[in-house]
């Protein structure tokens, strides 16, 4: 009995420490977006509580005298546009490999990854002079162009795993059942493969979401900013850090990126082939 | 339903001849085991049958026209595989259901053939399940319905049974035989078990490294081996060898009895020293040597023999079988 509750209480102990550790980044973001100025800056204040009675006037700098909603919006729309390219071409990219290209899929698989592995801070170099030669600066249209340049080797590099783990046997056996390659690709590959677009889906949104050299370096105009830099950049005036507004922006923005994962977290986990086979 | 004939067929993957050089024709209705060990080729052969490897050389007929470059869904066959695999996201319904779907039949045909097929399953109560929910037996029958669902020219099936428990085994065993005499679909089995393909098969081809090594019924393969390999694969335990100058004498461990046994004259008599004795229920097996050659006989009555002891053993000599040492094939003497 005393054994028990002393294991449980360890359990709980170590759930509530990891609870602790991960939602401290969102309290202390929190709590500094209603915090007024004088109650943050002075060192000698608990920073964990209001010390002074709290204010809106850093929402009010956000949402009003910055273009945060705009930030927001252009943040939805690439990543909306890049998420649908991705998919589009990482999935017959993620099949072909994973099932038609026998040895060179493999090969070709790791090849791909590895341009996945070149860093952003050296390639923005010459993908600024691509977009620059296109008259693209300025516009969503480069972070359009250009984010599915990781986005794609990533999630094709995902799905093709995923893929692999599907039996061949199911895909064969709609094959002789009368589909074409193209037919059971369609209405058998593509319904049991729903976890795995679904996290590709989550991970190139997610990609884009955090994505930062790029868009600094192709984007200057406040219209067009991501929040990424949108925050950083108009907040963050010379060396005076408007942190109130700065947390809030940053909470805002990964409030919905927090639900999705949520919504989403059993779909992605989710075992698949639950039988199809053999128990 | 359909004549199934293979020509000269071979598969290679690279250096591997899985399937070396194979002539075989299948009557109509007739149901065909194909037995041999594993990696003997009998899966590549059903494969390059059911369209889903391309022959390297050689050519496959059925009924007369040659399928050969002809895409799986055209060639009029279903196909049940070792894992069944049954669509885990779709119900047993539209398991069944879905090679008609994917013919655009119309709605209630499609019904009514379903409910043909479960019903000769016996499994209409499991249709509106998914297939994580039913047990292996029951999967088994989901596959078996969803490939006679469409009537197929012909039927190939891949190890169907290897998945179930031993008790299971037995009876789908019967029924399998009993729906494809009902339906008299041309069928090709593959199986590694003998004690399968002796209880289903028509004819059985044996094959081994690619070759069938004989085609034959099942008594004919049991019977009269055409070769070693044959005879050392076919029967549980195998053939006992002696080693005679450059042949072998070969014969069944239930043909080796005690001497006092075989009132025959036609017989040959071995001093078999007798080393271990196992009881298993209805049978005893006895274990030991003439000379230096490994025998075991099957002695169906518990018969005084005791371990350690030299024996006489006898054959009728029409139970033996000759082999040529150097290259396995049998001799008729």
């Amino acid at each position: 009995m005393l054994k028990r509750m002393v294991t449980k209480s360890g359990f709980y102990g170590t759930l509530t420490l990891f609870i602790a550790f991960s939602a401290m980044p969102f309290y202390i973001m929190l709590i500094t977006m209603f915090k007024r100025n004088h109650d943050l800056l002075n060192p000698d204040n608990n920073p964990f509580i209001f010390n002074e009675p709290p204010t809106l006037q850093h929402l009010n700098l956000l949402l009003h005298q910055t273009q945060f909603p705009v930030f927001l919006l252009n943040t939805l729309l690439v990543g909306l546009a890049v998420v649908c390219i991705t998919v589009l071409l990482s999935l017959p990219a993620a099949y072909s490999l994973a099932r038609l290209a026998g040895n060179w899929g493999g090969i070709v698989g790791v090849g791909i990854f590895l341009t996945y592995l070149v860093p952003p801070t050296l390639l923005f170099i010459p993908l600024s002079r691509i977009i620059a030669d296109l008259g693209l600066q300025n516009s969503l249209w480069a972070l359009v162009l250009v984010y599915p340049t990781f986005t794609v080797p990533f999630c094709t590099w995902l799905l093709m795993s995923f893929f692999k783990s599907i039996p061949r046997d199911i895909e064969e056996q709609a094959l002789i059942d009368g589909c074409s390659r193209l037919g059971a690709f369609f209405r058998i590959i593509l319904p049991l493969s729903v976890p795995g677009i679904i996290t590709v889906i989550v991970f190139a949104f997610t990609l884009v979401v955090n994505e930062y050299i790029y868009a600094l370096a192709f984007i200057q105009e406040s219209g067009s900013k991501t929040i990424g830099i949108g925050l950083t950049t108009e907040l963050i005036r010379g060396d005076v850090f408007y942190w109130g507004a700065l947390m809030g922006g940053a909470l805002l923005a990964s409030i919905p990126v927090a639900v999705i994962y949520t919504l989403f977290l059993d779909k992605i986990i989710s075992g698949l082939n639950l039988g199809s086979g053999r128990q | 339903m359909a004549r199934v004939r293979f020509n000269d067929l071979k598969k290679h993957f690279g250096p591997v001849k899985a399937v070396d050089g194979v002539d075989l024709e299948i009557a109509d209705g007739e149901f065909l085991v194909l037995l041999g060990p594993s990696g003997s080729g009998k899966t590549t052969l059903m494969r390059l049958c059911a369209g889903l490897e391309e022959p390297t050389a050689g050519s496959i007929f059925i009924d007369d026209q040659v399928v050969n470059d002809v895409a799986p869904r055209k060639r009029g066959i279903a196909m049940v595989f070792q894992s069944y695999a049954l669509y885990p996201h779709m119900t047993v319904f539209k398991n069944i259901a879905f090679p008609l779907s994917v013919e655009g039949l119309p709605r209630q045909e499609i019904r009514d053939k379903v409910e043909w097929a479960a019903g000769l399953l016996g499994i209409a109560h499991l249709l509106e399940r998914k297939p994580a929910l039913i047990s292996g037996g029951e999967r088994q029958r989901v596959a078996i319905a969803r490939a006679l669902v469409r009537r197929p020219r012909v039927l190939l099936m891949d190890e169907p049974l290897s998945n179930l428990d031993a008790k299971v085994r037995h009876t789908a065993r019967d029924e399998l035989k009993k729906f494809q005499r009902e339906i008299g679909v041309t069928t090709i089995y593959v199986t590694h078990d003998q004690v399968e393909a002796m209880g289903l098969g028509d004819r059985i081809a044996v094959m081994n490294e690619g070759k069938i090594r004989q085609i034959g019924s099942p008594d004919e393969i049991y019977q009269e081996p055409a070769d070693t390999f044959v005879a050392g694969f076919v029967g549980l335990p195998p053939m006992n060898f002696l080693e005679e100058g450059g042949a072998l004498t070969a014969f069944r461990p239930e043909t080796f009895l005690p001497a006092d046994l075989i009132t025959d004259q036609e017989r040959r008599i071995f001093n078999f020293r007798v080393e271990r004795i196992e009881h298993l229920g209805s049978y005893l097996l006895v274990y030991g040597k003439v000379g230096d050659n490994l025998m075991i006989a099957n002695l169906s009555l518990r018969h005084p023999v005791e371990e350690g002891t030299e024996v006489p053993f006898a054959v009728r000599l029409a139970d033996i079988r000759y082999y040529d040492r150097a290259s396995g094939r049998r001799i008729v003497k």
